[in-house]
């Protein structure tokens, strides 16, 4: 799961490294428009619809925070 | 807070917009996104084409305009109208009430309740509701409610938030008493703590317009805009949207004994694309039923895009069919309001070009 997330995260910045960064929004590499193109690719990636009230920044800090999002709405392990 | 009216009808909905189109494509020079961005985004969120005024229309030019369209078609009666509602965040001036320029411009009569309501794009719903309300009164049959903005003109050109969706137009429904037995439910709400996430700071009493209010300013994302223009706190909005809508919505149906499933259309406020998909996922209601092809063709008008949602997409339709509509609107203030209303057989339902 992680591997798709950061190949998704590459396409859309395919400027930054996101492996070396702690926080992608605190240092500037995803702003509101990168989260929803990210929102859609990851909808159609994993078949699911993230819950728009879970559409907030700090759940797309780090692959970590991603990938719980992602649990939280219903993609399996 | 929810709220239950008698007996009271929509008998027809005009839209106008201005006929001036902008392409989307044509304005992405002005934005700081990679074309490869630029394109998804046109998808995503319905970055296309939207109508907005020439300068110097106001907003009730546009209302002028459409009530002199329905005079000359014959579809109202001056005399017949008993109350003027206008609700617009962008009236021609502090003072007077652009409703009572309308009024004046129109030659309407002297016994008239005349009102502007500031309210953005919660307001067809906000509208709406003070027409039921009046039509309780015994000297009042016949309501026309103004829904009007032209905001576009206080958008920055290099606010690529904002701009790529914001529309201008106007809308004209009529609102009478219904000779047959019917109910109409809405839920209306307020958080004022969230009045600075839509906001046009500089300009009014609290901070009149100066050179300084003028200066472009550059956020964190590259956009550059003034205090004379309006922002918005996108993030901010977008989650009050999705947290409350769905739930006011669900409560609205319990009040009235009804499931998602009996509801023929819902008819929101469509500030952009990706928001109505969101929304109808949520609340697992099928596209087709939440049309979202408003801001994608003539932009976000404020408390216009309902109106035109249905002019749009049923128009002729309504003139002979009936169909059960859950309407909701959501924004500025922060204020969300939403109404379950049969519409049936129309005397008109349909969006004219402002020329």
């Amino acid at each position: 799961m992680e591997q798709k997330i950061v190949y998704l995260l590459t396409e859309i910045r395919p400027e930054f490294n996101f492996l070396e960064s702690s926080n992608f929004i605190e240092e500037g590499m995803l702003d509101s428009f990168d989260i929803v193109s990210l929102v859609t690719s990851l909808d159609e990636k994993f078949e699911i619809s993230i819950d728009g009230a879970d559409i907030l920044p700090k759940n797309f800090s780090s692959v970590e925070d991603i990938k719980k999002l992602l649990l939280k709405n219903g993609v399996l392990k | 807070m929810n709220l239950k009216f008698k007996n009271k009808r929509i008998t027809g909905i005009l839209t106008v917009l201005p006929e001036n189109e902008i392409k989307f494509e044509d304005e992405i020079g002005n934005y700081n996104f990679s074309k490869s961005q630029s394109l998804k985004l046109k998808l995503i969120m319905g970055f296309d084409k939207r109508r907005v005024v020439k300068n110097g229309t106001t907003v009730s030019d546009l209302c002028i305009y459409g009530m002199n369209y329905l005079f000359e078609e014959k579809k109202i009666n001056k005399d017949d109208i008993d109350a003027l509602i206008l609700v617009t965040e962008s009236p021609d001036h502090f003072l007077p009430p652009t409703s009572h320029i309308i009024h004046g411009e129109l030659n309407l009569k002297k016994d008239m309740f005349c009102l502007d309501i500031n309210h953005g794009c919660s307001g067809y719903v906000f509208g709406l509701n003070q027409a039921f309300m009046l039509l309780e009164q015994e000297d009042i049959n016949k309501v026309v409610v103004l829904n009007a903005d032209v905001l576009s003109t206080k958008v920055s050109k290099k606010d690529r938030n904002s701009r790529p969706i914001i529309g201008d137009g106007a809308s004209i429904t009529i609102v009478e008493k219904d000779t047959e037995e019917s109910t109409i439910l809405s839920s209306v709400k307020a958080d004022g703590k969230g009045a600075n996430s839509l906001i046009i700071p500089a300009g009014g009493f609290r901070m009149p317009s100066t050179q300084k209010t003028a200066e472009l300013k550059e956020d964190k994302a590259g956009n550059l805009r003034s205090l004379d223009h309006l922002y918005m706190k996108g993030d901010d909005v977008f989650n009050f949207v999705q947290r409350e809508i769905p739930v006011q919505i669900e409560n609205l149906l319990k009040t009235a004994g009804l499931n998602k499933n009996n509801i023929d259309y819902y008819m929101l406020h469509q500030p952009n694309k990706f928001m109505l998909k969101k929304l109808a996922d949520k609340m697992e209601i099928p596209y087709e039923k939440m049309p979202n092809n408003i801001v994608e063709n003539f932009g976000n008008a404020s408390s216009v895009t309902i109106p035109t949602a249905i002019t749009y997409n049923l128009g002729e339709k309504l003139m002979s069919d009936s169909f059960l509509i859950c309407l909701a609107g959501y924004g500025v203030g922060l204020s969300w309001a939403a109404m379950l209303i049969s519409l049936k057989e129309l005397d008109f339902c349909k969006i004219i070009n402002y020329k």
